[in-house]
């Protein structure tokens, strides 16, 4: 099992109560925040009772960008108080921006906001299409030559700010022959649980409809890690189809993703479509094609805000 | 130069796989012996030299190829963000 414990969810969670023991049993405690409800009190708090690290995220480097992309008014602003407020906690400091074809533009700017901002690490991550981005996937796609700029740009910010700020940065399968290690691996490193007491292989899991997942509240989370059926699912190498069943990779990548295969071609227990060796790769291929100039489609949560 | 553990960088020891790790944010280091030597000494108040001069009253090795090794490792953890100076 891990040894990081990443708090995220709903703002009336205990995350104080929930930190401190946390920390007490050894885990790297990190809170992973949209930033709109930090207040310099709660993060005195959570400083106090051991709080390792916090990430911010952001979603574009100008308020107008991110406004349009995250359709919420004044989100940027608040966020940038939240940065410095965490800084002035002297807790240290993650942005995570998540990129697309409407906002790679912008990705110098957003390593100089991680600067500027006082951010030790950013993390560069492409949205995974599930759900609502999944839906606009034509509009969020990025071409191969937004990728290799992008790549281009990581390389040059990490020589220029070495040793001030690390840059995770990680190219979206969809322009891979291989897929991702996801999770590394289905309950073989990393549980989440939910908000909900939901004991989770992984936080997008209960994208999955009709997964049943154990709940801690009924359970223990040896039993929900070791017994329950939902970890032990996709454990391993077992339940693999073909091509992955004696596939060289399959000890390297697991097959992939099962909330992608999922998304993608309805059965998570295919061969994640990011595998060129999947006979469902072609899904990939044409949405790259696709990539256009679609509108988008906002969430709910976001339209009802605006 | 003295270093220290970056904000957020903390040297942990994990009792369930009885090793030392270095845990920082979404990553996690585990440093060989040689490297887990120099960062029990890494302690904010000892500077390279008092790290190195630790180091050569400890092991029976020429200061040089030991100091060789400290700015090795530390400039590699700090280009890594894991330490600072
Ligand atoms: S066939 Fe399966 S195991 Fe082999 S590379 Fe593709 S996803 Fe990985």
């Amino acid at each position: 099992m891990g040894r990081c414990f990443r708090a995220s969810g709903g703002a009336w969670l205990p995350i104080v109560e929930i930190t401190a023991a946390a920390r007490d049993a050894g885990l790297y405690t990190n809170l992973i925040t949209a930033g709109v409800l930090l207040d310099a009190p709660l993060l005195a708090r959570l400083k106090a009772a051991g709080l390792d690290h916090v990430q911010l995220s952001i979603q574009d480097a100008e308020a107008e960008g991110a406004e349009r992309i995250g359709g919420m008014k004044g989100a940027h602003a608040r966020k940038q108080v939240a940065a410095r407020l965490v800084r002035e906690a002297g807790l240290p400091l993650t942005l995570n921006a998540v990129v697309h074809r409407q906002n790679l533009h912008n990705l110098p700017a957003m390593i100089d906001l991680a600067i500027a901002w006082g951010a030790a690490r950013l993390e560069v991550a492409h949205v995974q299409y599930y759900g609502w981005a999944l839906e606009n996937r034509a509009a969020l796609m990025p071409t191969r030559t937004q990728l290799d700029e992008a790549t281009r740009v990581v390389e040059a910010a990490r020589a220029r700010h070495k040793g001030r700020l690390v840059i995770d940065y990680v190219v979206p399968d969809y322009y891979a022959a291989r897929p991702k290690p996801c999770m590394g691996g289905w309950g073989n490193r990393f549980l989440a649980v939910s908000p909900a007491g939901n004991v989770l292989p992984c936080h997008a899991a209960e994208s999955i409809t009709g997964m049943v997942f154990p709940n801690i509240r009924s359970t223990s989370l040896r039993a929900a890690w070791e017994d329950s059926e939902a970890f032990n699912r996709f454990r391993g190498t077992a339940w693999m189809p073909s091509p992955c069943q004696g596939c060289e990779n399959a000890e390297r990548d697991w097959g992939g993703c099962r909330c992608q295969a999922f998304a993608l071609i309805g059965d998570a227990a295919a061969t994640d479509p990011a595998c060129a060796l999947s006979p469902h790769h072609a899904v990939l291929a044409s949405a790259i094609a696709e990539a256009g100039d679609a509108a988008f489609i906002y969430r709910e949560f976001s339209a009802a805000q605006s | 130069m003295i270093p220290h553990f970056a904000p957020g960088v903390r040297l942990h020891h994990d009792k369930a796989r009885a090793r030392w790790v270095v845990m920082a944010p979404e990553r996690m280091f585990i440093p060989d012996e040689t490297a887990l030597e120099v960062l029990h000494l890494v302690d904010g108040a000892r500077d390279l030299d008092a790290i190195i001069d630790a180091l050569v009253a400890k092991f029976a090795a020429p200061r040089d190829a030991i100091a060789a090794d400290v700015h090795a490792m530390v400039e590699d953890l700090t280009n890594r963000g894991a330490l600072q100076a």
